[in-house]
């Protein structure tokens, strides 16, 4: 521990995005959509700065780790606002607020004549203080606080079309899937602030020894392990994992700068963020961490697949990003955080990049997001080409792109772990290389090479995104044109680190010691990353022992397949598709998880609620409890009222029995006397 | 036959007494009679008092009883002058005094 860091300087971070979506939201109208983009851009560039200074002091050794304001105390329990600044955290920071950034300067393009421009920027400004507030904290609490509204801020944005019915359907789907998740992570931290007594992080690690000699009460589980489990099904929800995935293709109905920022590069690996921060927590439970493994696998293998069979261009993207938030997940099982770390990094950039590429390919098809009826744009947008190419070059892990060093060092330390789902996580990270380069380049070659297919629409869209139109003068002419400045410049921008990030920082990230303090691995119990720091020979060796492996020469296969598929031999993918026609219906229905959810779990819960409803409520509360006690009282009252008959020769009958009874039992001892 | 005792009085009162009691439970038609027997019984328990006064073993005690059942006479006499007021009052309502049709107070 070096030098601190300066608390002003923390907390300038993410209060300037916090004022710039004040300004945009409160006084949208008064600052108009020039004033708008500036203070929000503004206020996101002052937090990048930052964010850089405090990497480069990060870098020079400081570290922070202080509370800076007290909320609440609840008998022991301490609730507080504090920041916790290292290597992770600082790198999360530079990520999200550049990443951020590029997506607020995008935006200006990219939403231009949008009716709710100012609400937008609020928008996505409000997201990037939340995520900061997630990513800097140092206690459970304000991590929820900032899980909590980086989802309310999801949620806001894919329904930021709010008359578009989709997207209505979409948002209250990603909030609810959502609310599983965040179910699970309560309940996690709960179970920690129950056991170790604090929310702090600091205090609850250094507990963990304990915490780990715990059984869950009446069970022979550990409770390190269900605590876990819970924060990760947390992480399932946010990170979209399977099974609780399903929110992330539909959220694609928002902008899409959104589904970039949002829903690719940042929010959704708030997940792994928080797993590789929970490190210390997770070494200690095998079983947690094979859960994670296991879940990261199906869900690196089998949405691979889902994005071969798309043709909505964002929702390939948005499939990938599934895929490769499995290989982050994998990595976490592997306990190789800080390659999952890593791998989120390399994946912000390029993953940006390919949402925005798909972006400006979709200003450029004037709002047609069918890739069956693009083809051969690379003519028309040079930039958005060969950004895009970069991207995808990053995606598929080509050597000394940056998604190679991340993505090839997953599949190497999950060789290297000895947890029992190891067999099936190994193939389903191998085979999804393959997957990936065919999807990928499936999409690449079918929007920017091939026959030009937007002349005539093969494929005409259903609903030609009215809400979506942001006001083209050009009348929707039918020639695609490239994208203005503020859009490509942001995709020039990414596409630097997405080529170049992996190679430069791939020895200090994950053999240095820059993760030394934030990520605890136990190496006697998980000996991956050891095992691969022993065999680290530097980056440029890496890349070209890669060339001789089965990972490179899957994505090549990939690549080559996808090529001959749709630009050689576009006949072949169809005879396919008829051939396995069962496969592609599995396909298309997404494993008909949907209608799984739909009409097991939603119409199941609605069932249930209906019964509680007719048979709790209506039946027993209503029917028994409260009209039941008003009608018996009736009834008793209708035989009683016989009695009174009105008659009084009856009342003095009664009256008089009455007193000769009252009269014998007060008199009986007297008379019993008598008789004696 | 030997001399009339306390024993024959109380009879007498305890027979006038379940006599009216009788009249008022067997008595479905007339108000009247049903004041009658009110006052029978109010009687019976008068020939009590009385009975008991003469009979008791010291002088200066019997005029208790007696006392009481001017008492009682005086309330027997202002309770059926109101009775019959109330009655009259009823028959100009009711055009009845048959007990049987007041049956007004029934649940």
């Amino acid at each position: 521990m070096a030098s601190s860091i300066s608390t002003a300087l923390l907390l300038t971070i993410p209060l300037a995005p916090l004022a710039g979506s004040l300004i945009a939201g409160l006084a949208g109208k008064q600052v108009g959509t020039r004033g708008a983009h500036t203070v929000t851009i503004l206020g996101v560039l002052i937090a990048f700065i930052g964010s850089c200074l405090v990497l480069q002091q990060v870098l020079d050794g400081a570290r922070f780790n202080a509370t800076i304001y007290q909320w609440a105390v609840v008998d022991k329990l301490v609730m507080e606002v504090g920041f916790l600044i290292d290597g992770l955290s600082a790198m999360m920071m530079v990520v999200v607020t550049f990443v951020s950034l590029m997506v607020h300067i995008y935006t200006v393009g990219y939403m231009k004549g949008d009716p709710g421009y100012q609400r937008f920027f609020c928008y996505i400004s409000l997201f990037t203080f939340s995520m900061l507030m997630l990513v800097m904290a140092n206690n459970f609490l304000q991590l929820f606080f900032g899980w909590e509204a980086v989802g309310l801020v999801s949620y806001l944005l894919i329904g930021f079309w709010f008359k578009k019915p989709t997207a209505i359907f979409a948002n209250m789907k990603a909030f609810l899937v959502n609310r599983v998740g965040d179910f699970g992570f309560i309940l996690g931290i709960g179970l920690i602030a129950a056991y170790a007594g604090t929310l702090n992080y600091g205090e609850a690690f250094a507990k963990s020894a304990e915490l780990a000699k715990l059984q869950f009460p009446g069970s022979d589980w550990q409770l390190i392990t269900v605590a876990c489990i819970c924060l990760f099904v947390g992480a399932m929800g946010k990170s979209a994992q399977f099974p609780l995935h399903v929110w992330l293709p539909d959220s694609m109905e928002g902008p899409t700068p959104i589904s970039a920022l949002i829903h690719a590069a940042t929010m959704v690996t708030a997940g792994i963020f928080m797993v590789a921060r929970m490190s210390p927590l997770f070494e200690l439970s095998d079983t947690a961490l094979n859960f994670v493994l296991v879940i990261g696998s199906i869900t690196a293998l089998f949405m691979g697949f889902l994005g071969i069979i798309q043709n909505d261009i964002k929702r390939v993207v948005a499939y990938s990003t599934l895929s490769q938030l499995g290989y982050m997940t994998v990595a976490l099982g592997a306990s190789a955080y800080s390659v999952a770390v890593f791998h989120l990094m390399t994946h912000a950039f390029f993953k940006a990049l390919l949402f925005l590429g798909a972006g400006s390919v979709i200003i450029g098809m004037h709002h047609d997001q069918d890739i069956r009826n693009m083809g051969g744009l690379w003519k028309y947008m040079k930039v958005t080409w060969i950004t895009s190419l970069l991207g995808s070059l990053a995606l598929i892990g080509t050597p000394l792109f940056a998604g190679f060093y991340s993505k090839e060092t997953i599949i190497e330390a999950v060789h290297a772990t000895n947890l029992p789902g190891t067999g099936f996580a190994v193939f389903a990270v191998t085979a999804g290389v393959f997957v990936t380069a065919f999807y990928s380049f499936r999409m690449y070659f079918l929007v920017f090479h091939g026959k030009e297919r937007f002349h005539h629409k093969p494929f005409p869209p259903e609903d030609n995104h009215a809400h979506d139109d942001h006001g083209h003068g050009e009348g929707h002419a039918h020639t695609p044109h490239e994208s203005p400045w503020v859009v490509t410049l942001p995709l020039v921008l990414l596409a630097v680190p997405s080529v170049l990030v992996g190679y430069f920082t791939v020895t200090p990230l994950l053999y240095g010691d820059f993760f030394k303090d934030a990520i605890y691995v136990n190496t006697a119990a998980h000996p991956a990353m050891k095992e691969l720091a022993d065999a680290w020979r530097g980056p440029g060796a890496m890349a070209v022992h890669a060339l001789t492996t089965l990972p490179f020469i899957l994505a090549l296969a990939g690549v080559v397949v996808a090529w001959w598929f749709y630009l050689k031999q576009p006949a072949i993918p169809a005879a396919i598709g008829r051939a396995l026609r069962p496969v592609v219906r599995v396909l298309e229905n997404k494993y008909y998880l949907d209608w799984f959810n739909e009409n097991v779990l939603a119409r199941g819960a609605r069932m249930f609620g209906t019964s509680l409803w007719k048979g709790g409520d209506q039946a027993l509360i209503d029917g028994v409890l409260v009209n039941g006690s008003a009608k018996a009282v009736g009834k008793l009252a209708l035989v009683m009222r016989r009695l009174q008959s009105g008659h009084l020769f009856q009342y003095a009958l009664v009256m008089a029995l009455g007193l000769f009874g009252l009269l014998t039992w007060q008199l009986w001892p007297f008379f019993s006397g008598l008789l004696r | 036959m030997g001399a009339i005792t306390l024993g024959h009085y109380l009879s007498l009162g305890g027979i006038l007494f379940a006599l009216s009691v009788v009249g008022i439970f067997l008595n479905r038609r007339n108000l009247i009679v049903l004041l009658m027997a009110i006052e029978l019984m109010l009687l019976a328990v008068n020939l009590n008092f009385i009975a008991f006064s003469h009979y008791l073993p010291m002088e200066a005690d019997r005029m208790a009883g007696q006392v009481f059942v001017f008492f009682i006479l005086t309330v027997a006499a202002a309770e059926s002058a109101i009775g019959l007021a109330i009655l009259v009052v009823l028959f100009r309502n009711r055009a009845s005094i048959n007990v049987e049709e007041l049956d007004e107070l029934k649940g």
